[in-house]
């Protein structure tokens, strides 16, 4: 098995063993099978039909479709854990989104860039251009990125959508990830929201 | 008990394997009251059932479909409906799974239906032949699964009518089926659906020659009025758009509009051709009985309209497929089965697949489709190894 990108490894270590987990965005089913080998019962949903095909030919249950549109058929707390990595960015409404993940699974894990990254900031400072980075490598016109936020606005939406920060990882530049405190980001200037290039929450309704 | 099955019209391609048919004694319940005793299951196999007989590969055949998925019709001499998808080498690969495909309750190849004759009488049941149902058609392959001693099928799979009875499988014999898959149907008929099939049987009995129903002891046939029928239901198998694409406004054989009533656009001579060559093959009062059974299909009825509770507690993997421009199941409908199995966290995957091609994509090359299912197929037998 090829290794886990940082922030699904980071989210990966957040599931307990033999939880039911729902994969929001679950790409080619590179996290639900990795989840197999902690006796996970894993679901994914996935908008693209070439990765939904991948996860069947995987033996994954995955269901095609649209975080924006389909969460709102799910039924409430029927998972333990629901997974939201790299998208909440991609969605249409990232606040109707985080809610329903939150109705949906008794804990959400998810990961997200870091637009108030230093390097997305100096880019824009001193190029005066829209920030082209490893995690962002998108014109502005062709990104399906509408709705970029740093760490500090990400965690302003959890206290609006009522959640609660059970655990905050930095995702630095070089692949680790740090525990982060998640007071540190209640201010934008400094700490991991300057040096973080993006960031792994775990969150529960409060 | 396994014979050769009878027809109804004489078998035109000698080389064609006719498949085999079984009689069952004991009688069949069936939804409406009655039961069928004796009754006839007519059926194909390919490939070989192994040791532990975990191999099996059910294929449910849609409205006018039948048996032959995979080799020659022995009446019309044309390859098999699902050529594409069964076969060795194919997704539902022969030279692995033992495809099992007999003919529906109802229909006119071989199985019991209104065409035979009913013993009480000696004469073609006609309608007097009990109304069935999807579920009836599922009880017997039941029974023929289990002639063919078989106590759980590795993977129950069909299209349109198929899916209906692909997820009957799993609603009435959970244990008995590892995976389902559904492609392209829907886990009730619609008002539309049912709109579509009366027209359908009001043209067959509007038709004298049908003769309230009896047209066989009188040696005709409502040919006129089942080439209606299937007229009109073809237009609902095709989207718009491959209608337009096909067809467009080209007239046919001529160059200009001949301004009389014979067919002058090339899709009315197209129509005039699925309904002529359909009633060459097809009985009229099949088609009748088995567009009720579909009409009647509505998997949540029994359990108060909530679908996921048909599917609490099943073990099986499910594999939905749909067909974007499919307007007569839409992707909603088949959706509609992946979120109620979902909201029991059975295992669930549901693939759109993006065709023009309307209904009829199920039937046709969809290479999506195809990978869809050697993956899931794949998986499924692999799980259990």
């Amino acid at each position: 098995m090829s290794e886990l990108r940082p922030d699904l490894a980071a989210i990966a270590a957040m599931i307990r063993p033999g939880a039911r987990v729902l994969d929001v965005g679950c790409g080619d089913g590179a996290l639900l099978e990795h989840l197999k080998t902690k006796n996970v019962d894993g679901r994914g949903i996935e908008i693209s039909q070439a990765n939904v095909n991948a996860c069947v030919a995987r033996g994954l249950a995955v269901v095609q479709g649209d975080a924006d549109t389909d969460l709102v058929d799910y039924p409430a707390q029927v998972f333990d854990a629901v997974i939201l990595s790299q998208t909440i960015q991609a969605t249409e409404k990232p606040r109707a989104v985080l809610d329903h993940l939150l109705r949906i699974g008794r804990r959400v894990a998810i990961s997200l860039p870091n637009f108030g990254y230093w390097k997305v900031r100096l880019s824009l400072l001193a190029g005066g251009r829209m920030p082209r980075t490893n995690t962002l490598d998108y014109s502005w016109w062709a990104t399906p990125n509408i709705h970029l936020c740093t760490l500090a606005d990400f965690v302003d939406l959890t206290r609006e959508c009522g959640a609660t920060i059970v655990e905050a990882h930095a995702l630095n530049d070089n692949g680790t990830t740090a525990k982060m405190n998640p007071a540190s980001l209640t201010h934008g200037y400094l700490g991991p929201n300057l040096f973080a290039q993006g960031g792994v929450f775990l969150l529960k309704k409060s | 008990m396994t014979e050769a099955p009878r027809f109804l019209r004489p078998v035109t391609t000698p080389s064609a394997d006719v498949g085999m048919a079984v009689t069952f004694e004991a009688p069949l319940p069936l939804d409406c009251g009655r039961e069928l005793a004796p009754f006839t299951v007519a059926y194909m196999t390919y490939g070989t059932l192994n040791a532990d007989k975990s191999n099996a590969v059910l294929i449910c055949h849609a409205l006018t479909g039948d048996q032959f998925v995979a080799s020659d019709h022995p009446l019309t001499g044309k390859p098999g409906w699902w050529i594409t998808m069964v076969g060795p080498g194919k997704p539902i690969d022969t030279d692995r799974f033992f495809v099992i495909c007999s003919n529906v309750i109802g229909g006119c190849m071989g199985s019991t239906g209104p065409a035979e004759v009913d013993p009480s009488d000696g004469n073609p049941w006609g309608l007097n032949f009990p109304v069935v149902t999807i579920p009836d058609m599922v009880r017997a392959q039941k029974r023929l699964v289990e002639h063919l001693g078989i106590d759980k099928l590795l993977a129950v799979v069909g299209g349109s009518m198929g899916g209906m009875q692909a997820l009957q499988w799993a609603a009435s014999y959970p244990d008995c089926v590892r995976a389902v898959v559904p492609i392209a149907c829907a886990a009730r008929h619609s008002a539309q659906n049912i709109a579509f099939h009366e027209v359908g049987r009001q043209a067959i009995m509007a038709d004298p020659d049908w003769q309230g129903g009896e047209y066989l002891l009188h040696n005709t046939k409502p040919a006129k009025g089942l080439a209606v029928a299937r007229m009109a239901a073809h237009i609902t198998y095709v989207s718009e758009m491959a209608l337009q694409r096909k067809f467009g406004r080209a007239l046919q054989n001529r160059d200009a509009k001949s301004f009389q009533f014979t067919p002058d656009f090339q899709i009315e001579s197209y129509l005039h051709h699925q309904g002529a060559s359909f009633v060459d093959r097809f009985d009229a009062n099949s088609y009748l009985y088995i567009t009720r059974a579909m009409d009647y299909f509505d998997l949540a009825e029994e359990h108060g309209g909530q679908l996921s509770d048909v599917f609490r507690l099943n073990s099986a993997r499910f594999c939905i497929v749909a067909f974007t421009s499919d307007w007569l199941f839409p992707p909603v409908e088949n959706k509609r089965i992946a979120h109620a199995l979902n909201a029991v966290a059975a295992q669930v995957s549901f693939v759109e697949i993006k065709s023009d091609k309307g209904h009829d994509a199920f039937l046709l090359d969809e290479p999506e489709m195809f990978a869809t299912v050697r993956g899931f197929l794949n998986h499924a037998a692999q799980d259990l190894s």
